[in-house]
């Protein structure tokens, strides 16, 4: 935790804390008995394409969801499909469950192996699509080309070293997605980012390097889009529109090895953040519940305490240690409940610190009331709902600690549904 | 599923920094003790009486409202106490009871918790209490009737006043440096210039409180009194006088700073507290009445929602050219 500075004459320094590991190696996490995946997508939609319980998948299996193109879910071990149903994502999305019951030997299914004579861009989108690191990486392909790719060899949130780690280990394995990215994007500028102290040794393979010894939230997209290119994302647009792709190098890493593998990767690496915040590496199977994790590294928990995938700052907190390691949780996060932040239903007071430290220079205090009263187009339109780069600091320095960041997303989630009705209606 | 340990669900972010209103209202309180410990040693018990009755009434008011109006009771956060304090520390010592609870009855009630409580008063409450009790009872905050006993050993005709109704050569009679530790007639806690300066620096240097206020509040005071007494020195006071007498520095430190009737823009910032500045000087200078913080810091209380639109242009707006 980064308690208020003694002094705070301006806003706070957010420097990333020094990282505190608890063992220096990478803790393999074992195969684990069941597994599960989420998967874009309805249900029903499921049902149509010959995704049954009691079907027997192999490992690196395609079971796409529509039916070939678009979606490529990979099936991450070899198991039978136990159950198949409906949730509902962070920002309500339809999300369908795939359980596995997962045996102990890897049967690797050879569709992606076989498939060498398709055309490279083909042959990612129906195999690559979702890559431990980034699993959204089709929605990238949809925005060739691209003039510049910014890949993440550091960490947004605090704590996470998963990617420095994967610059540290598998530099080689980078290289070798760069080279595959560069067929793709054609001659487009790469550039990798690595914590300072780095640098040399990542700029000796050629590519361009930013080493970069940044505060907290310069890191996120659109903040770096600002630092690096002078470029302002217009509010409630991407940076690819822009013409920059962000990739991890972790996915950049799985790439590159997909192709000289000729398998596809099925593995996440992920750092371990305990409750008194030191950390361990771990690579695990995707699809591996989070208990396997907790169990592995003997991590004694409790109800009511939360568990976050993802970081401090922006992570996603679950309530069930069945949740399963997916392709871009970068880290698990074991908070203790009694030490935990919590939030009140105080009025704002108006003290300004939300507004001093917000990076998209949003009228956060103005905001909020009209967040709290429901008035989502007047926060869009006056008070700049959409420029917000989802960091998290207003909640993070609010005296009053409300939960600004919660009723921003709640916003732009009610927003984006506003918007979606008027369309269909109109 | 029975067995299974169930985990809390929040929203990011999971780290916070710490701070709480009442960690704020302490830290204020604790910046406002050096000048009202010096009320309370250079007037005695009197002062210590008034301080006491102001925080304690302040508090037990707002419990009553909060029980009236069914609401969680935001007693604990210690804003009530600040707001007591800071309007026992602009009585004289010699105020009498009931003055002292119906003023903390206005500031709680009248000045915070009709509009809803903490964070939703459009103006300073401290100060709506004060304005009210100066228009209803003038001669309760009259301090040359009201401390007619003390005695120091210097001048002792409340410094402003005696400025506004005998002009810039009695001012010769005052020494700066009595102004400055104390030494004058005047309310509990804004004569004794030097322990309000440290207790603001510690709350600028802790940012409990914005500088860019406190720093242009000071400045119009300043340049505004400077102006008049460049212009006509046999009727106006000087700059230093006015930053020394009265409620300048309790205003400044205290008062125009109060965070949900002030703006959090750096450039309103600085409109804000030179606006309260230059109304102050304007109002002791040419206005109705001896002290012109309190108005003036309610006028530009009012000021603030218009002030605060004045701000930078937020990542990635699209500006419309109609």
């Amino acid at each position: 935790m980064i308690n208020r500075s003694f002094f705070s004459l301006t806003k706070p320094n957010m420097a990333y804390p020094a990282l505190k590991f608890d063992r220096e190696d990478v803790v393999e996490i074992p195969l684990p008995s069941k597994a599960q995946l989420y998967v874009n997508g309805s249900y029903a939609a499921a049902e149509g394409n010959g995704f049954r319980v009691g079907e027997r998948v192999k490992t690196g299996q395609r079971i796409g969801l529509s039916g070939g193109g678009g979606e490529s879910i990979v099936s991450p071990v070899t198991a039978s499909i136990s159950e198949i149903s409906s949730f509902t994502g962070y920002m309500g999305q339809t999300l369908t469950v795939v359980a596995f019951d997962v045996e102990n030997k890897d049967v690797w299914d050879d569709e992606f192996s076989a498939s060498k004579e398709m055309p490279l861009l083909k042959r990612i989108e129906r195999f690559l699509g979702c890559l431990p690191g980034q699993a959204d990486f089709s929605s990238l392909l949809g925005f060739l080309p691209l003039e510049t790719i910014v890949i993440y060899g550091i960490d947004k949130d605090f704590l996470i070293s998963t990617n420095r780690c994967v610059v540290q280990t598998r530099l080689e394995d980078i290289l070798q997605g760069i080279e595959v990215l560069k067929k793709i994007f054609g001659e487009c500028r790469m550039i990798l980012l690595v914590p300072s102290g780095y640098g040399l040794q990542a700029e000796r393979t050629g590519v361009e390097v930013r080493a970069l010894n940044p505060a907290y939230p310069e890191l996120l997209p659109k903040v770096l889009m600002h630092r690096l290119f002078g470029k302002e994302v217009p509010a409630g647009s991407r940076c690819e529109e822009l013409g920059v792709g962000f990739m991890s190098a972790e996915a950049a890493a799985n790439l590159g090895t997909a192709f000289t593998g000729s398998r596809i990767p099925v593995h996440k690496m992920l750092t371990v953040i305990k409750k008194d915040g030191s950390l361990v590496n771990v690579r695990a199977r995707i699809g591996t519940p989070v208990r396997e994790i907790l169990n592995t590294l003997k991590i004694e928990t409790r109800s009511g305490d939360r568990l976050v995938l993802g970081g401090p700052m922006t992570g996603l907190s679950v309530y069930s240690e069945e949740t399963p390691v997916l392709a871009d949780t970068d880290a698990l996060m074991i908070q203790d409940g009694r030490g935990a932040a919590r939030f009140s239903d105080t009025h704002c007071v108006n003290c300004g610190e939300c507004v001093r430290v917000c990076p998209a220079r949003i009228p956060v205090n103005m905001l909020i009331r009209v967040l709290e009263n429901g008035m989502y187009e007047e926060a869009v339109e006056t008070y700049d709902l959409l420029s917000c780069v989802e960091c998290g600091l207003c909640s993070f320095v609010c005296i009053a600690r409300i939960p600004i960041f919660h009723y921003v997303m709640l916003g732009k989630y009610e927003y984006d549904r506003m918007k979606t009705a008027e369309g269909s209606n109109g | 599923m029975v067995n299974e340990k169930l985990y809390a669900g929040a929203h990011a972010p999971f780290w916070h920094n710490g701070s709480s209103i009442r960690a704020k209202s302490y830290n204020v309180i604790m910046a406002a003790l050096p000048a009202a410990l010096m009320g309370i040693y250079l007037y005695g018990v009197p002062a210590l009486r008034v301080l006491a009755l102001a925080v304690s009434s302040a508090m037990i008011w707002e419990w009553l409202v909060n029980r009236v109006m069914r609401k969680p009771t935001t007693i604990g956060d210690c804003n009530a106490a600040v707001i007591g304090l800071l309007l026992g520390m602009l009585f004289p010592a010699t105020m009498p009871w009931y003055a002292v609870i119906l003023g903390t009855l206005l500031a709680i009630v009248v000045g915070k918790q009709i509009y809803g409580g903490i964070g939703c008063n459009p103006f300073n409450p401290t100060l709506v209490a004060y304005a009210m009790l100066l228009l209803s009872w003038k001669g309760l905050l009259d301090f040359d009737a009201m401390l007619v006993n003390y005695d120091f050993g210097v001048n002792m005709v409340y410094p402003i006043g005696a400025l506004k109704h005998f002009g810039p050569e009695v001012i010769e009679e005052y020494r700066l440096t009595d102004l400055f530790m104390g030494r004058q007639a005047g309310a509990i806690g804004a004569t004794f210039g030097l322990g309000l300066i440290i207790g603001g620096l510690y709350l600028i240097i802790r940012g409990y409180i914005r500088w860019e206020i406190a720093v242009s509040f000071l400045a119009g005071v300043f340049v505004t009194a400077l102006l008049f007494n460049a212009a006509n020195p046999a009727k106006y006071g000087g700059p230093v006088f006015h930053l020394l007498s009265g409620y300048t520095l309790i205003g400044a430190f205290f008062l125009v700073t109060e965070d949900s009737s002030s703006p959090v823009n750096f450039v309103p910032m600085l409109i804000y507290g030179a606006g309260a500045g230059f109304l102050t000087v304007l109002i002791r200078n040419v206005g109705f009445f001896v002290d012109g913080v309190v108005f003036a810091i309610l006028m530009m209380n009012l000021t603030n929602p218009l002030l605060d639109k004045i701000r930078p242009k937020a990542l990635g707006r699209r500006i419309d050219y109609a």
